[in-house]
């Protein structure tokens, strides 16, 4: 049985950036639960021989030749930005540091 | 935003404390292309032109790997004696920071596509270290911010950002190291040797430019201490913004006096990014570190795994070139030189030049007198490295080859190779410009030497009396009479000659 906190549910919301109320946090905790539980079960059937699998196409090492192809200008890369100066997207301030 | 920070004396430090480093090398690589798209993987270029809806994550774009970029992956892991897996995938890691488009970066977490190796990196006094090597993944780079208002350029104070994303995209190798224990007070000597290497190795692959000042490596120090006989680690700090070999060292060093005065005065050391300082040699704290789970990494669904077969792995391994340090070992056995000879020429990055030089026929002994003393001066004053003087080794080589069949004094050959290095040319068509000839017809030289024995009676008289060694001064005459253009040695015997002495 996995229990997932309250506090738990904020953290995730703070790193994805949502903005969830009081009275979600018991919902989605209670929700994320449920979820954390169904996909445990997998893990019950799965033995060791089992590969993880995270595609449903059996397939691998799909490459693409090293050769340069068109892109998009800067006017067309710069088209959908709110704001843009001097050829760059233009962001509000950042907070925190310089990764 | 000054604060005075306590440093404790280094001897004390190592005195007291065992450090232990881990270090975190991206390697930009030199593919035409980007990882996941087609855009052209290229330093500098006006901002964002080197972009398309994949690296500018604009929804819907699907990302489709870079053939050529998972093989240098593979050679990288295999040069440094990783083992290569036989399936791995890309993993998506998740945080928002606007130098990064998707809002998550595609790289690997935990199925690297190289791990479990090791690289022998040697010390200045020969002593070799070896360094264990975790693991090489793949990923991207992210775009590059200008901060604009505050007084610095810097982050701090700034009004807006402005996001450039042509670096978005490009191709990285992370490689990271085992923790490096019991180097005591070389741990920071360890680390630029261990980053040198790495570099050395990486340019004799030709997978990257392997620049540091533009960014093309770059090196993250995680330094820790723990007590003098203590097994547990202790809380390490991750120092970025290296930008050369230099501060690499400077960086561990600092760190670990930093460490030292807040562990011994009870403090504790508080894990986050700090970064380094070039003007002063310190280090400012940045964010705190989020941990691994805050990325909630998965495995990346746009992306199908990687699986190399074993017969390409070992194709690979066929390309693989000698290491740079053991290719100096056989080069110093080869040539027989001193450690201080060869630390002449790899200092001075004349290895390759003079190894070129000797193949284009020139004697190491020249090959290397003129690479490491007068070529070396000349991209000095020229202020440009050695490698990029505008000479060849084959170019070299012939000047080498005229001096030892007397066409040219070494003199004239300095005159001939500043000509080459002014753009004049190849040096026989310098020589044609210039006039460069040694001066080797008799009767020109015999004039020149029966007015040099006029202008001085005495000095002839000397020579004639049995006094050989006055002729020197003739000797100077004559060079001086022909702008340096005879053959010194020619000139004697024709004094002598003349003398009849």
């Amino acid at each position: 049985m996995s229990n997932i906190s309250r506090d738990e549910v904020a953290h995730l919301a703070k790193l994805a950036r949502m903005a969830v109320t009081e009275e979600e946090l018991d919902t989605f905790a209670g929700q994320l639960d449920q979820i954390l539980d169904a996909v445990a079960e997998v893990g019950e059937v799965a033995g060791d021989d089992i590969p993880p699998t995270s595609h449903a196409v059996p397939l691998t090492n799909v490459f693409r030749p090293d050769e340069v192809r068109p892109g998009l200008s800067q006017d067309e890369a710069l088209s959908g930005a709110p704001a843009a100066e001097e050829g760059r997207f233009r962001v509000p301030r950042i907070l925190g540091e310089e990764q | 935003m000054t604060t005075t920070v306590e440093l404790m004396d280094y001897a004390e430090v190592v005195e007291r404390y065992d450090p232990v480093l881990g270090l975190e090398v991206h390697v930009e690589l030199s593919t035409n292309t980007k990882m996941f798209c087609g855009c052209p993987n290229s330093f500098g270029g006006d901002p964002n032109t080197h972009v398309c809806p994949v690296c500018l994550g604009m929804p819907g774009a699907l990302p489709v790997v870079n053939g050529t970029a998972v093989e240098s992956a593979i050679r990288i892991g295999l040069a440094l004696n990783c083992d290569i897996a036989e399936w791995c995938r890309f993993a998506r890691k998740n945080y928002f920071y606007p130098d990064m488009p998707k809002n998550f970066q595609t790289s690997q977490y935990d199925e690297p596509i190289a791990f479990d190796g090791h690289i022998d990196v040697v010390l200045d006094d020969g002593e070799v270290v070896r360094v264990d090597i975790e693991r090489a993944h793949m990923e991207e780079d992210t775009g590059k911010s200008l901060h604009v208002g505050g007084a610095t350029g810097r982050i701090h104070g700034a009004e807006h950002s402005l996001l450039d994303y042509n670096r978005a995209g490009v191709p990285l190798i992370e490689i990271v190291t085992k923790p490096i224990t019991g180097m005591g007070e070389r741990a920071p000597e360890v680390a630029r040797a261990y980053v040198t290497a790495l570099r050395d190795l990486l340019r004799a692959m030709d997978v990257s430019d392997v620049r540091m000042d533009q960014g093309s490596l770059r090196c993250d120090a995680n330094v820790s201490l723990m007590p003098k006989g203590a097994s547990e680690f202790g809380t390490r700090t991750e120092t970025k913004n290296v930008n050369s070999l230099r501060s690499v060292e400077r960086a561990v060093r600092h760190e670990m006096t930093r460490h030292a005065a807040i562990l011994a005065d009870g403090g504790s050391i508080k894990q986050e990014t700090r970064h380094f300082q070039e003007a002063d040699g310190t280090t400012a704290a940045g964010r705190t570190k989020e941990t691994a789970e805050d990325y909630r990494y998965f495995p990346e669904p746009d992306l199908v795994p990687i699986a190399p077969t074993r017969e390409w792995v070992e194709q690979l391994r066929g390309t693989i070139p000698e290491m740079p340090w053991e290719r100096r070992k056989r080069i110093q056995d080869d040539w027989n030189l001193t450690d201080e000879e060869l630390r002449d020429l790899v200092n001075t990055g004349a290895i390759d030049l003079v190894a070129a030089t000797v193949d284009a026929g020139a004697s190491q002994a020249d090959a290397r007198s003129w690479w490491v003393q007068y070529l070396n001066q000349q991209a000095t004053s020229r202020d440009t490295e050695l490698a990029d003087v505008a000479i060849t080794p084959a170019q070299v080589a012939r000047v080498i080859e005229l001096v030892g069949s007397g066409e040219l004094t070494n003199k004239l050959a300095r005159q001939v190779v500043d000509g080459v290095l002014d753009g004049e040319g190849d040096p026989d068509q310098v020589i044609e410009k210039r006039g460069l000839k040694v001066v080797s017809d008799d009767s020109a030289l015999l004039a020149a030497v029966d007015e040099a024995l006029a202008a001085q009676p005495d000095v002839a008289d000397k020579i004639r009396g049995g006094k050989v060694q006055a002729a020197g001064a003739i000797v100077g005459a004559v060079m001086k009479a022909t702008k340096g253009q005879a053959d010194a040695a020619r000139v004697r015997e024709l004094i002598l000659e003349r003398v009849g002495a």
